[in-house]
């Protein structure tokens, strides 16, 4: 009694991909599984801990909260499409090396996305503004003080959204 | 000579890959044929399995099996004890292990009672939801203290009531010390640490290949060699057959390396019985019942004091929650009976615990492992023997602490390592002063308080003080290789969930053998690659899988100098080894490339002196004697809304001595991110279960873990005083910044609401804006 | 957590997902934002037989000015539209403050206005607003439309005044009249989380400095959003000053039946409903006096 296949045309990353989905597909699920971008984590599927952010029409949300067939039609980024190219890392990512903003990196790609587009609207930020930014984002590993610095370094550096 | 790589504050390893998302968890392994499992659980804390129907759930498309313990036949049988009791004279220990389905009854929610295989996820819980299980409740036993009471529901029928354990320890005398003591202070403490919610749950993949007759296991384990070893016996295997690999995990924290859950019993099992791949993860909702928790304890403490604060003894009764069975032995209270006595000279102590069953799920070691509790109880008393005897609270500290040339400081108790507690190397003087400095101690009580106070404000300082027994064995072991491509590798058989082993073992490496710690390739966490060693638990991994790491190197440069100095036939001493290649001191021209030198050391044709080894590798192995002590002291000053009981932190500050640091990055990292927990454990966290054993909490909107908004920028110093029981001097600090922050908080609400004035004690953890109204209004 | 099965259909119009929904009665959810449906959803706690995506339909997704200082709001307008939105900011500023505490800005840029209240979770702030702003709902079935005040709008938990083939099309925020202040406080465990309690105000002074009206609606204060009317009528022909606020915000208590949960005693919720109720209305008339609408 599954629900009948849902034609999709979506564009991930800019690389255009067109699926038959059964409706109920995560689109977590459909990102990791069926296109293989398996970057975007699942942490808890009820859209608390933010692992699984990605940019829907450039803005952060929750894949863990949308079926595959809402992304018929628009453009999606993941943690995948940040790097310049093979061997590269985006700024934003130099930036989390370089200040120890991970540790076990399961949160991070969610983190990332969500502060590519935060640091887009707000290039230079206050402490107190990632903070805010950051805590629908749940971290265990770090307490989060790196991750902080992190932003902070990507934006002194003038790292893009 | 090379930079010195050891001891800096070098960039990880493993970060590019992580950050790409190219970095391989559990959910990412994926096979041809893999299919997907998922369990029907208990719903019920207690009841008697009566008959189940797998029919409808079978008639799913797409469902390939649905098994029950009858399926199992002799596969099922109880899991392990991880961990035996301990050598403490008189200890009664009753062994009782989860088995991997529920055959009789179910003792806990979410006890495991079917499972569905099937082509996906999705499917397999359709199916899941379409098994029909009778069930027949049974009274519930779930709150310690009620479990603990004469004619409680028995968890296990077999026992006469639901007495886990019982173990009592004793040092000197303390009901003589208890007459002539100034001052017997005596209260009920009640903590409860709650569970450690890595973001990524657990799971398990299996695959068995007929063909070659090998099973491969991923799993989300902080012990993969111990789960390897375990499965072949299981499966009838030799360990030969069976791979256990732990990919990149998400967090372990401690449950991730209790074993045997039962999914990593029964996914290797289902693959060789369907002969397809099988892979289950745990889902969130799932995590809260299937994951081992840590929780509570009540104590029953008393104090006695001379009347200048110095502590005559201590004697501690209290019980603790094991759940519903207890595989991983007594490893969390025995940490709560040793690590009371802290960094102070307590002459006399006794300290007599239960652990109780309970019908709730099974508690495991949590990041701290225990610690916090003892530390809240003896760091507590000490403050209301302060304040009884108008002492400063870090003076009435001051005066108890171990002197300096005291160590190593025999505490007498057998610890969880089963050796004698010893403190290894300390001195805490030192680091009370510079956290009472840093948070700005004297200036804050004589002149910010009161101004502040007088404008209306509420707040409050902390100042608290713990030791943590790391770095204990038994063993675990490394073997080092420089390769003829001129880069080395180091495998060992411990797992990585984020500590960064990845670069901190590369640091030691590189110093020794002379290239840049990007050249060193770190392998964690493989059977087929290192199959020796315990595992990640108990801050213990740098120090003991350091240590191995850093013989190993040791050994691997003797060979380089060894095989070169033959090569340019000159003296080992007038060598140079530095950035890839060995040179002849000062003759510019006669230097070899490292990878060169590899293929030299081996031959492939000719004869070699007797005794020689190809290559350049060793292997070595590393078991300290016992376990290696750090300390720390934490200090808070916090506001707080007296009104809606919403705190501010306004300055976190801790000083820490992990003894030597290989990475102080990453040994901040660690303190950080265990401060962070010790907050969520302070105020935000608490597993609440009603009376029939529910979990009325199980999601993380309701469990409400510390977000960026409630965890402070924390200020760090360190001090260091060295480990003498390895040659690297380390200490270990994974636990650390998680142990003292619950009695750092009573200790500072208190301050900042003027409790003690009003009568009012914060005897508990955790707390919340709810409970301190609560617990604050008590006097009106 | 995966959803049971469900058939779905991408609205291709207004009509459509009205004929839909007509079809397919109770068994048939819409799906907005989703950020309150989908994970009742991956609980298995709701499990729809049809979803009815309403994404496509940006008709929906509207603020437009009303005259006389109020405000329509399309249904499907997303939360991140109402906290940027200058009209809301200008006209509705307690929509404004309040949304700012509704969950994170990755929930903000999906949830939609309509969703949130039409899920009517009591423990939600922008229900407990649209009590206090007097707001009235066009609702629309296949069938034709009518108009529910929010007073007559949430039944219960989870539960509205929606018919199985009705949905909540439109907003309507009648202006504040001038010298109004508004006002919404609340406390939550953590930044984002639904309040313990929450206060929405809005206090209308005169010319002589007076209240001419006053408005109180509490959040998670029990089974629905509570308008606390005998409270606020206190205030009204009196000084906003601090004993007669005082006053009105220890009658609250009185009004209110809040739950007792793992977060929150039901006794605490009724401490903080009046400390709150108070510093909400001496903020709404600080604002009101200082004569601004917009904040």
């Amino acid at each position: 009694m599954s629900g009948e296949r849902v034609l999709i045309a979506t564009t991930v990353n800019g690389v255009p991909h067109q699926r038959a989905v059964e409706p109920r597909m995560l689109l977590a699920d459909f990102l990791r599984h069926e296109l293989g971008l398996t970057g975007t984590h699942v942490g808890c599927e009820h859209g608390v801990c933010g692992a699984c952010t990605i940019l829907l029409d450039e803005l952060p949300v929750r894949a863990c909260l949308l079926f595959a067939p809402q992304a018929n039609g628009r453009a999606i980024e993941t943690v995948e499409g940040l790097a310049r190219g093979p061997g590269q890392l985006h700024p934003l990512q130099e930036a989390f090396r370089d200040a120890h903003g991970l540790q076990c990196g399961y949160c991070t790609p969610g983190i990332l996305m969500t502060m590519k587009a935060f640091l887009a609207e707000n290039p230079s930020p206050t402490e107190a503004e990632v903070r805010e930014a950051l805590s629908g984002n749940l971290c265990r590993c770090t307490g989060y003080q790196h991750i902080v610095d992190a932003v902070m370094l990507a934006a002194k550096r003038g790292a893009p959204g | 000579m090379s930079t010195r790589q050891f001891g800096e504050p070098v960039k990880r390893n493993e970060d590019a890959r992580l950050l790409a998302g190219r970095a391989q968890f559990i959910d990412d392994v994926s096979l041809p044929g893999l299919l997907h499992a998922a369990f029907v659980r208990s719903p019920h804390a207690h009841a008697r399995l009566g008959s189940i129907d797998v029919a409808p759930a079978l008639a799913h498309e797409g469902v390939v099996a649905v098994y029950t313990a009858a399926d199992l036949g002799d596969y099922w049988r109880p899991g392990p004890v991880v961990v035996p009791p301990p050598p403490v004279e008189g200890a009664v220990f009753n062994e009782r292990t989860q088995g991997p389905l529920v055959k009789d009854k179910a003792r806990h929610v979410g006890e495991p009672v079917a499972m569905v295989v099937a082509a996906s996820r999705y499917i397999a819980e359709d199916a899941a939801a379409d098994v029909a299980v009778e069930w027949a409740p049974l009274p519930v036993a779930a709150e310690l203290a009620a479990a603990a009471a004469p004619g409680a529901p028995r968890v296990h029928d077999d026992l006469p009531d639901n007495v886990a354990a019982r173990v009592r320890q004793t040092k000197g005398d303390y009901a003589a010390a208890a007459k002539r003591a100034h001052r017997v202070i005596k209260r009920r403490f009640a903590y409860d640490h709650g569970c450690a919610q890595p973001m990524e749950t657990r799971g398990v993949v299996a695959h068995w290949d007929a063909g070659s007759e090998r099973l491969t296991v991923w799993d989300t384990t902080q012990a993969p060699i111990a789960i390897r070893n375990g499965l072949a016996a299981m499966l009838g295997l030799s360990e030969r057959q069976v791979r256990v690999i732990a990919p990149c995990i998400g967090g372990g924290f401690g449950p991730k390396i209790m074993l045997f859950y039962p999914d990593e019993v029964l996914m290797p099992w289902a693959a060789m019985q369907l002969g397809r791949p099988v892979k289950w993860i745990e889902d969130r909702a799932e995590h809260f019942v299937a994951t081992t928790h840590e929780r509570g304890q009540i104590h029953e403490a008393e104090i006695a004091i001379d009347a200048d604060g110095k502590i005559l003894g201590v004697k501690d009764v209290f019980l603790h929650d094991t759940g519903a069975y207890d595989p991983y032995g007594l490893t969390v209270p025995i940490n709560s009976q040793c690590t009371l006595l802290g960094p102070y000279v307590v002459p006399n102590y006794d300290s007599a615990f239960t652990a109780v069953f309970t019908n709730t799920p099974i508690v495991t070691p949590y990041r701290g492992a225990g610690r916090q509790h003892g530390v809240f109880v003896i760091e507590r008393l000490l403050d209301l023997a302060a304040r009884e005897l108008g002492i400063d609270r870090a003076e009435i500290r001051r005066r108890n602490f171990i002197p300096p040339e005291a160590f190593p400081y025999d505490n007498e108790l057998v610890y969880q390592d089963f050796t004698r507690l010893s403190y290894d190397s300390g001195d805490y003087a030192p680091m009370l002063a510079r956290a009472l400095e840093m948070i700005g101690y004297e200036r804050f009580v004589r002149e910010e308080q009161p101004r502040l106070r007088a404008a209306g404000e509420h707040v409050g300082i902390g100042v608290v003080c713990y030791v943590e027994g790391t770095g204990i064995g038994p063993y675990e072991g490394a073997k080092v290789q420089v390769q003829t491509n001129g880069r080395a590798s180091v495998l060992t058989g411990i797992g990585t969930q984020g500590q960064g082993h990845y670069t901190s073992f590369a640091q030691i490496v590189a110093d020794q053998v002379g290239v840049g710690v990007g050249d060193v390739e770190v392998i964690t966490g493989d059977t087929a690659e290192f199959q020796w060693g315990a595992g990640t638990f108990a801050s213990r991994g740098a120090v003991v899988a350091g240590n191995a790491v850093s013989q190993a190197a040791v050994a691997v440069r003797g060979k380089i100098l060894r095989t070169a100095a033959e090569h340019f036939e000159c003296a080992e001493a007038d060598l140079v080894l530095a950035d890839g290649r060995v040179a002849i001191a000062g003759v510019p021209g006669r230097s070899i490339a490292l990878g060169e030198l590899a293929v030299l050391a081996n031959p492939m044709r000719g004869a070699v002196a007797a005794g020689t080894e190809p290559g350049l590798e060793a292997t070595s192995y590393f078991g300290p004697e016992s376990g290696a002590t750090s300390a720390g002291v934490h200090a808070m000053i916090v506001a707080i809304d007296p009104e809606t009981m919403i705190p501010e932190i306004r300055k976190y500050v801790v000083v820490h001595d992990c003894g030597v640091m290989i990475n102080p990055l990453i040994v901040a990292g660690q303190v950080h991110g265990g401060v962070a927990q010790g907050i969520g454990n302070s105020f935000y966290e608490q597993l609440v279960f009603d009376r029939d054993g529910q979990l009325l909490n199980a999601t993380l909107a309701d469990y409400l873990l510390p977000t960026a908004l409630d965890v402070p920028r924390m200020t760090l110093a360190h001090t260091v005083t060295p480990s003498p029981l390895n040659p690297l001097g380390i200490k270990g600090v994974g636990e650390a910044g998680a142990i003292p922050v619950g009695p750092l908080f009573a200790q500072a609400l208190e301050d900042a609401l003027g409790l003690t004035a009003r009568g009012v004690e914060l005897l508990e953890i955790p707390l919340s804006p709810s409970r301190l109204w609560e617990l604050a209004r008590a006097d009106s | 957590m995966k959803p049971a099965p469900f058939r779905y259909v991408a609205a291709e119009s207004l009509g459509q997902a009205l004929s839909a929904k007509a079809a397919g009665g109770d068994e048939a959810r819409f799906l907005a934002g989703g950020q309150s449906l989908v994970p009742a959803m991956n609980f298995r706690l709701a499990r729809p037989a049809m979803l009815i995506d309403l994404n496509p339909l940006f008709e929906l997704d509207y603020v437009r000015a009303a005259g006389q200082g109020g405000l329509s709001i399309g249904a499907l307008t997303r939360h991140r539209t109402l906290e940027r939105s200058p009209l809301v900011a200008e006209h509705a500023p307690l929509v404004a403050e309040a949304v700012r505490h509704v969950a994170h800005p990755q929930i903000r840029n999906r949830g939609t206005l309509g969703g949130n209240l039409a899920h009517a979770d009591p423990a939600s702030e922008l229900p407990a607003v649209m009590l206090a702003l007097g707001a009235r709902f066009r609702v629309r079935s296949a069938r034709g439309e009518r108009w529910i005040e929010a007073a007559g709008f949430f039944r219960g938990p989870l539960a509205t005044a929606l018919g199985p083939e009705e949905m909540l099309a439109e907003i309507a925020l009648p202006g504040l009249p001038p010298r109004s202040g508004t006002c919404f406080v609340e406390v939550a465990r953590r930044r984002g989380d639904y309040a313990l309690l929450g206060v929405a105000a809005v206090v209308t002074l005169g010319d002589d400095g007076t209240c001419t009206a006053a408005g109180l609606a509490l959040c998670n204060a029990g089974a629905t959003p509570v308008r606390a009317t005998r409270s606020a009528a206190m205030l009204v022909g009196r000084r906003a000053g601090e004993r007669e606020i005082a006053a009105a915000a220890a009658a609250v208590a009185g009004e209110i039946d809040p739950p007792g949960n793992v977060h929150a005693t039901a006794a605490f919720r009724r401490h903080l409903a009046g400390v709150l109720t108070r510093r909400a209305l001496a903020t709404a008339a600080a604002r009101a006096g200082a004569g601004a609408r917009a904040r």
